[in-house]
């Protein structure tokens, strides 16, 4: 939601040849104050970017000044620029023009209906300032899967209590001091929700991913992951010093092939065997929504004896009879997979991570992981938080919301997604997966689509470059299960209207049922 | 046999010679054919016709399914974790109270000394009143990434509130302490950047570094004169050393060793060779200068000085999450650019209220400061004279690190002794001390050793507790 004013007028002075266009994204311009001010007078240049509104400690300031030079300060003579203008293309000419549909603030919790900031801009998008106006608007877009974002009846009284037991942190590594029983009653936890034999704790989902897989494979191993898999695992695995392959996405017969060729050529240039292989694959895939062919794939890596490591960042908790992921749905046996990894940012309200296994490899990681020994454990107000929202899960509070939890969300992504094919919609992702991108693909239609919804009340994300290819730009839509069917209903209505309006429904519509009748009567 | 040979080669020359000085035949454009020019071009031709001839190479052979099938069934991948040895089954001590400096370990009171709480804010009424209003206002999650609705408004209220207290533009936050550095360095250096570190840095710096591709030149930790050999190294054998992007990466108090760098050295050499500086803040935050404002405070550099600071919070301000700060342009490119930050949640509201709750409690009492460090030099007195053991950390630092006077030779003997040490001194003394360990990842050369992390609210009778425990019991186990 832009305001957009009048373009300020800008003075000409210290502009020097450059043509000056509004619009012209400086990433590699002005915003410097720092030049200024060394003993030597403010030049034109800064009196310059300090007049297009930088007053300090503002969020995001940003000054017009000259292409040619890098706009560090007068006296950084001989330092290379610290961002190279080409690097910058995309943002600065494309992504800079739609910054207001992306990293809206709110002001409540991420619950079903939250309050969303407004935010203005007085140089077309360039710097967005915050107002102290907010807007109810329906909540499609955060991660909050079976409604544990907003305080819980049974779960903020004991998070309060652990809050004031074990304080907002241990500030200690797990290690030294930062072990508390509540950890350790978690672990335990988590290891009986999942299957598996033991649990390990992070206090952050990216870094549980980047920092184990190093620890598990080195240089001299294989790792095959799949095209589409998230930015923690790529970076875990180029920071392994392993040999990286990838597979098609979701395609058991093309894992299948690269196995056997890697296996039979061996080592790059030395062609030594392998000393291990591990695949790496995602529950949900969080851009597509699809669930992974979890069965097909465990077979293949059975036969040629790789280990196999199921991220269900996505998947754990939102789908399944009991909540208990992929493995449950599919009817794969926990055991058969090697290591589980998931977070509990997205189905259980909280942040970090978790990895489950056989006891053996949990020890080792005790003991080797840097994750565990260099960095601060989690925070117990969210451990407690962690094993509440289990506890609801499993059924263990005495009440039986967490299956009315399980089955809400079922019903909701079923019927959500139905309706959408039936108004026309391109959307992807199998059934029971709460994600669902509708495919939007010129990237020209994410905002108008991001900026209607949002005049009409509703808040959806919309994903592009670089998070999805150029061209396949979508808006993602997360099903809770603390939406109520005449939530559901209202986003149909806004989403079917916005779709009419900017032309996203690439697939006919299926016509009203009283049309058909109709028909039928006048044959 | 010869003589028909040699009558053979006689005529086919006297053929040749014929042919070359056959007279002129004809004359084509202007050229007349002499005998010569027909046999010096069937020459060329022949010498062309082998040229165009490919050089003969054995077939190559691809396997078939079957020898495929064979070395599949063949191959033994190695288990996946090695094997499980003794030193690898020790527990961590569990507590059952909050990690203040007194705490609760299996049931029995103890003194702690694990826990980085430097300025004693962990129990303080004012950061948890401030959490409980965050946790029934937000939840407990912000579930989503900075770019889809898990900006809170807390979030950036406290980046403000940051970069207000250390005076410099702009601040971002992470989420986990140890990934702030992690992301930034990648985010800033890339393949052909110049990156001179220290070599004592901490995993996740080296880690960074890895990740960013870029060449990476240790000099000796703390050692001013190494740096200074190995930037004019650097510089030299760079051809174009103005168009590379450089950088300095230096940690304020060295979590494996306690020293403390000396920044103003630093920038002096920054500014001579042209580089620039990435500062680790996590240990002096909130714990060095006159009002807690890092090291740039302590040393008397002025902050622009120094391109980018990054810091964990989860040492003094007793929460946790990261933050980094520099100039605009610095805080801007990492929106976009910096990985645990754009694919990652965000930090739960309830901790950023903390932070700023924890930054405004440091600003209206500077004395815990005095507190902190009168502490600390109460504790450096008493540990100068451990028998078998010698202080290494800097006199100024809240981390007091102890190694061992005589090696003995291997690492992991070392650890043993210094982990029987410090169970014993937890099980007879009720103290809480830590071993330093070290992952298989992590390739630091310095010494292991015992850390104490020393507290503002620690009383003088406690850490004369912990010093003369430890004496005693050093002196009988490394005697």
């Amino acid at each position: 939601m832009n305001r957009h004013l009048t373009q300020l007028k800008i003075r000409r002075s210290g502009l020097g040849d450059v043509k000056h266009r509004s619009y012209l994204l400086p990433r590699e311009l002005g915003g410097e104050r720092r030049g200024s001010g060394r003993g030597r007078g403010r030049g034109r240049r800064e009196k310059f970017s300090l007049a297009l509104g930088e007053e300090k400690g503002e969020r995001r300031g940003r000054g017009l000044g000259f292409t040619r030079q890098d706009g560090e300060g007068e006296g950084d003579q001989g330092y290379a620029p610290i961002c190279l203008g080409l690097e910058d293309f995309y943002v600065r000419r494309l992504y800079l023009r739609i910054q207001d549909c992306f990293g809206r603030p709110i002001a409540s919790s991420p619950d079903a209906w939250f309050d969303v900031v407004e935010r203005y801009s007085n140089d077309y998008n360039k710097t967005l300032h915050r107002t102290e106006k907010t807007t109810r608007c329906l909540n499609l877009g955060s991660y909050n899967y079976l409604g544990f974002a907003a305080a819980d009846e049974y779960c903020t009284p004991r998070v309060i209590q652990s809050l004031k037991e074990y304080s907002p942190s241990t500030c200690s590594v797990r290690v030294d001091g930062g072990t508390t029983k509540l950890h350790v009653e978690l672990e335990e936890l988590v290891a009986r929700f999942v299957g598996k034999e033991a649990a390990i704790l992070f206090g952050m989902g990216y870094v549980t991913n980047s920092a184990l897989i190093p620890c598990l494979i080195g240089k001299g191993g294989l790792i095959i992951s799949d095209s589409l898999n998230h930015n923690s695992i790529v970076n875990g695995a180029r920071g392994s010093g392993a040999t990286v392959r990838v597979f098609q996405h979701n395609t058991p017969s093309h894992l299948e092939e690269v196995l056997r060729e890697q296996i039979a050529e061996g080592q790059p240039r030395t062609h030594r065997p392998w000393k291990k292989i591990i695949v790496i694959v995602e529950g949900i895939y969080s851009m597509e929504g699809e669930l992974c062919k979890l069965p097909e794939i465990i077979a293949v890596c059975k036969k040629y004896k790789a280990y196999t490591y199921l991220d269900e960042a996505h998947s754990i908790g939102a789908v399944g009879q009991s909540g208990r992921g992929v493995c449950e749905l599919l009817g794969v046996d926990p055991a058969d997979v090697d290591i589980m990894m998931g977070t509990f940012t997205k189905s259980f309200g909280s942040c970090g991570g978790y990895i489950a296994a056989s006891k053996e490899i949990i020890q080792y990681l005790k003991y080797s992981c840097p994750a565990h020994l260099y960095a601060t454990s989690m925070s117990p107000p969210a451990v407690q938080q962690v094993i509440s929202a289990i506890k609801v899960i499993l059924g263990e509070d005495g009440s039986s919301r967490g299956a009315q939890k399980l089955a809400r969300i079922r019903e909701n992504s079923n019927f959500f997604r139905s309706e959408l094919h039936k108004m026309g919609f391109e959307v992807l992702g199998d059934n029971d997966s709460p994600v669902m991108p509708i495919m939007l693909y010129n990237p020209a239609k994410i905002p108008a689509f991001s900026r209607e919804c949002l005049r009409k009340n509703v808040a959806v994300v919309t994903v592009a470059f670089p998070a999805t290819p150029l061209l396949l730009a979508r808006a993602r839509i997360c099903i809770s299960a603390s939406h109520t069917r005449e939530d559901l209903i209202k986003a149909l209505e806004v989403i079917s209207k916005v779709g009419d309006l900017i032309g996203v429904k690439y697939f006919p519509a299926e016509p009203p049922k009283h049309l058909i009748q109709s028909h039928n009567k006048l044959e | 046999m010869a003589s028909a040979m040699v009558n053979v080669t006689a005529s086919v020359l006297d053929w040749v010679s014929l042919a070359f000085d056959a007279p002129t035949k004809a004359v084509v454009f202007g050229v007349p054919i002499d005998g010569h020019l027909v046999v010096e071009v069937l020459l060329v031709v022949v010498i062309l016709f082998q040229l165009t001839r490919k050089s003969y190479k054995p077939p190559k052979k691809p396997l078939t399914e079957k020898e495929i099938d064979e070395l599949c069934d063949e191959w033994v991948p190695e288990p996946l974790t090695p094997q499980i040895t003794e030193d690898m089954t020790d527990e961590a001590p569990t507590l059952e109270s909050a990690a203040g400096p007194h705490a609760i370990v299996n049931g029995k009171e103890v003194l702690n000394f694990a826990s980085a709480n430097y300025l004693g804010l962990i129990g303080n009424e004012k950061i948890t009143d401030s959490c409980v209003g965050a946790l029934e206002k937000y939840g407990v999650g912000s579930c989503g990434p900075r770019g889809f609705y898990g900006t809170i408004d807390v979030h950036l209220d406290c980046e403000q509130k940051i970069a207000k207290f250390l005076g410099t533009p702009d601040s971002i936050l992470y989420s986990y302490g140890i990934s702030t550095i992690f992301s930034v360095i990648p985010a800033f250096c890339k393949k052909g950047d110049i990156i001179v570190a220290d070599e004592g840095v901490h995993w996740a710096v080296q880690n960074g570094l890895y990740l960013s591709r870029s060449t990476v030149a240790y000099f000796k930790h703390n050692d001013m004169k190494s740096l200074e050999n190995k930037l004019e190294e650097v510089t030299r054998r760079s051809k174009h050393p103005e168009k590379i992007r450089r950088y300095i990466v230096v940690e304020s108090i060295y979590q494996n060793s306690g020293q403390i760098a000396p920044l103003d050295e630093i920038v002096r050499l920054k500014e001579k060779y042209r580089f620039r500086i990435i500062l680790d803040e996590s240990h002096s935050f909130g714990v060095l200068g006159n009002s807690g404002r890092g090291l740039a405070e302590q040393c008397g550099v002025p902050i622009e000085k120094i391109d980018i600071i990054t810091a964990g919070m989860g040492n003094a301000l007793a929460t946790d999450g990261g933050f980094c700060t520099g100039s605009v342009r610095v805080v801007d490119h990492q929106r976009l650019s910096s990985a645990g930050y754009v694919f990652s949640a965000s930090l739960p509201p309830y901790l950023a209220s903390a932070a700023i709750a924890a930054v405004d409690h440091l600003e209206e009492n500077p004395s815990i400061l005095a507190n902190l460090r009168a502490n600390i030099a109460t504790l450096f007195n008493e540990l100068s004279d451990v028998p078998g053991l010698v202080v290494a950390s800097h006199l100024l630092s809240p981390l007091v690190f102890l190694k061992l006077k005589k090696s003995t030779g291997s690492d992991k003997a070392d650890m043993h002794l210094l982990q029987s040490i410090a169970k014993r001194v937890l099980e007879e003394d009720s103290v809480l001390i830590v071993a330093t360990k070290r992952s298989s990842l992590d390739k630091c050369p310095l010494p292991i050793g015992l850390r104490f992390f020393v507290s503002a609210s620690h009383s003088e009778s406690d850490l004369l507790k912990a010093a003369t425990s430890l004496k005693r019991v050093a002196a009988l186990v490394l005697s």
